[in-house]
């Protein structure tokens, strides 16, 4: 059964036809040709597919299509300005935070969600327990990125380096945000 | 995956009327699990009815200061959300400690009371599973079982139930809200899962085209002292060996347990409330030595498998560490508790 929908994806619109088993992920993938968001285990264990669904991340193997129409998504390739990275993918650079890249795009999403749900205050399973306030992306240790990031597989290892990646960001924001 | 038609639904009265006419109907709420068993073969309903987009997304105070929590709040907002840790830490614990941000995104509160067993023989449809195909067997039993029951299995089935919500939910008194063909109805938690016994393919007590839609929490004002612990292979993303949910009420001296709520996760067909260990420690002091007590009680007709006899010792352990802390919380000094069986 074929379904027409419409997707806003990366400040672009889109209507395309799909079939009902259709995942966002092919979706993006295989009719629109938007490839960032990449296939790893197709059953929402690897992280590879994130984007941000509506601002927040989200895996898309794993959500079909039909249920998302009329969906605003960003991609990797649609978080910088024109030809300026985001500060997310400026840190992944500056911190040597990959080797083959195939998991780059989904951690680089991820990393941003992580960011916008520290700002929210949003506590982690790492998080002591008590704390009213919540947390602020300053705030996010080693521990915390490495837990809020543990839906995002690497299996070149690149974690050493993704850690820092992502603390770098979070300073980075807090300083644009002039705190 | 088999072709299925879709249906978005307009209200939960209808969305029950469509399902609950049509045998090959199921509901779809985030899908994180059921496209999953779309693609796996585990299941193949031939109309999914969207029920993502009905308004059942909200946390709202109840009159007997508990909570109502709708079907569709997901995951992550439900952690996060100022009552839920503030007053019951417990549950929010449980769902962080459930498993990643970008999946917690997704996923509903109905649809993770529903989430079936990651048993690997359930989920490989070319092994026999009397949960995915009653009557074929089970061979988990002669299998890998470090993952599988040690509570209240069956000689068909030895899966236990992945969540950990529903873990916290249990220690909690939580009430599941349902939509049937025949109206309302209000199921306490604990008998929301079934015990697997000889018809494993049932999970839970709901009826064909039968909606959750919502999660009552009574108002439990001790519950401000109450944690999660989950013990599993790697430090995160992972499903429980065991998990152990508590709240714990006790007496001015800060030592006596006056009440506790005990729910343990991993180890059953079901979030397994844990009642003889709470009546074990009412009244007694909260010592490693009367926990570990209660924990045997509790687990005294525990039957390992093969490969998950360590999880008793472990129910114990982890039990008397959640204990520990909870005596700790808030407490300047914890006299004569816990603090030295660290």
């Amino acid at each position: 059964m074929e379904t027409e929908i419409r997707l806003r994806v990366d400040g672009q619109a889109y209507e395309v036809t799909v079939d009902t088993r259709t995942t966002v992920l092919d979706a993006l993938r295989e009719r629109l040709g938007i490839t960032s968001p990449k296939k790893g285990c197709d059953h929402g264990q690897c992280g590879s597919c994130t984007v941000l669904l509506d601002g927040r991340r989200a895996t898309t193997c794993l959500a079909l299509a039909v249920s998302y129409d009329g969906a605003e998504i960003t991609t990797a390739e649609g978080l910088g300005e024109g030809e300026e990275l985001h500060p997310v993918q400026q840190a992944f650079v500056d911190h040597d935070a990959l080797q083959c890249g195939y998991c780059t795009p989904g951690q680089v999403c991820s990393a941003v969600g992580v960011l916008r749900e520290a700002a929210q205050g949003w506590p982690s399973a790492v998080t002591e327990v008590g704390a009213e306030g919540g947390i602020s992306p300053e705030a996010l240790d080693h521990d915390e990125i490495a837990e809020r990031m543990s839906g995002n597989l690497c299996r070149c290892g690149a974690y050493v380096n993704i850690v820092p990646a992502v603390a770098a960001a979070a300073e980075a924001t807090a300083e644009g945000a002039g705190r | 995956m088999k072709p299925f038609r879709y249906e978005r639904a307009a209200d939960a009265a209808g969305a029950v009327a469509t399902v609950a006419a049509h045998p090959g109907a199921a509901f779809l709420g985030a899908g994180t699990n059921l496209v999953d068993h779309l693609k796996l073969g585990i299941t193949s309903p031939d109309l999914l009815v969207d029920v993502s987009r009905l308004p059942m997304d909200q946390v709202e105070e109840r009159a007997d200061g508990g909570l109502r929590i709708g079907a569709n709040v997901r995951n992550a907002d439900l952690a996060a959300h100022p009552a839920v840790r503030t007053r019951y830490p417990v549950l929010s614990q449980a769902l962080l400690s459930g498993a990643s941000g970008q999946l917690r995104n997704l996923a509903t509160t109905g649809g993770n009371l529903l989430q079936r067993t990651r048993c690997a023989y359930f989920q490989d449809p070319s092994s026999p599973c009397n949960k995915r195909d009653p009557g074929s067997g089970c061979a988990a039993l002669e299998g890998w079982t470090r993952y599988h029951a040690v509570l209240g299995a069956s000689s068909h089935c030895v899966a236990v139930h992945p969540s950990d919500m529903a873990v916290a939910m249990t220690a909690l008194g939580a009430v599941v809200v349902t939509l049937g063909p025949d109206g309302e109805r209000r199921v306490p938690l604990t008998e929301f899962h079934r015990l697997p016994g000889d018809a494993p393919h049932r999970d839970t007590v709901l009826r064909h085209g039968e909606l959750i839609t919502g999660v009552e929490l009574p108002a439990l004002p001790f519950a401000t002292r109450s944690r999660y612990r989950k013990v599993r292979d790697r430090a995160s993303y992972a499903f429980a060996l065991v998990s152990v949910a508590v709240a714990l009420d006790l007496e001015d001296d800060g030592r006596t347990v006056r009440e506790a709520r005990i729910a343990l996760g991993g180890i059953a067909h079901k979030p397994w409330r844990a009642e003889r260990a709470e009546a074990a420690l009412r009244g007694l002091p909260a010592t490693e030595e009367s926990c570990r007590t209660a924990a045997e009680a509790e687990t005294a007709d525990a039957h390992p498998l093969r490969d998950n006899a360590f999880k008793v010792p472990l129910v114990h352990n982890t039990l008397v560490a959640v204990v520990r802390d909870l005596v700790g919380q808030g407490a300047p000094e914890a006299p004569g508790g816990l603090e030295g069986s660290r």
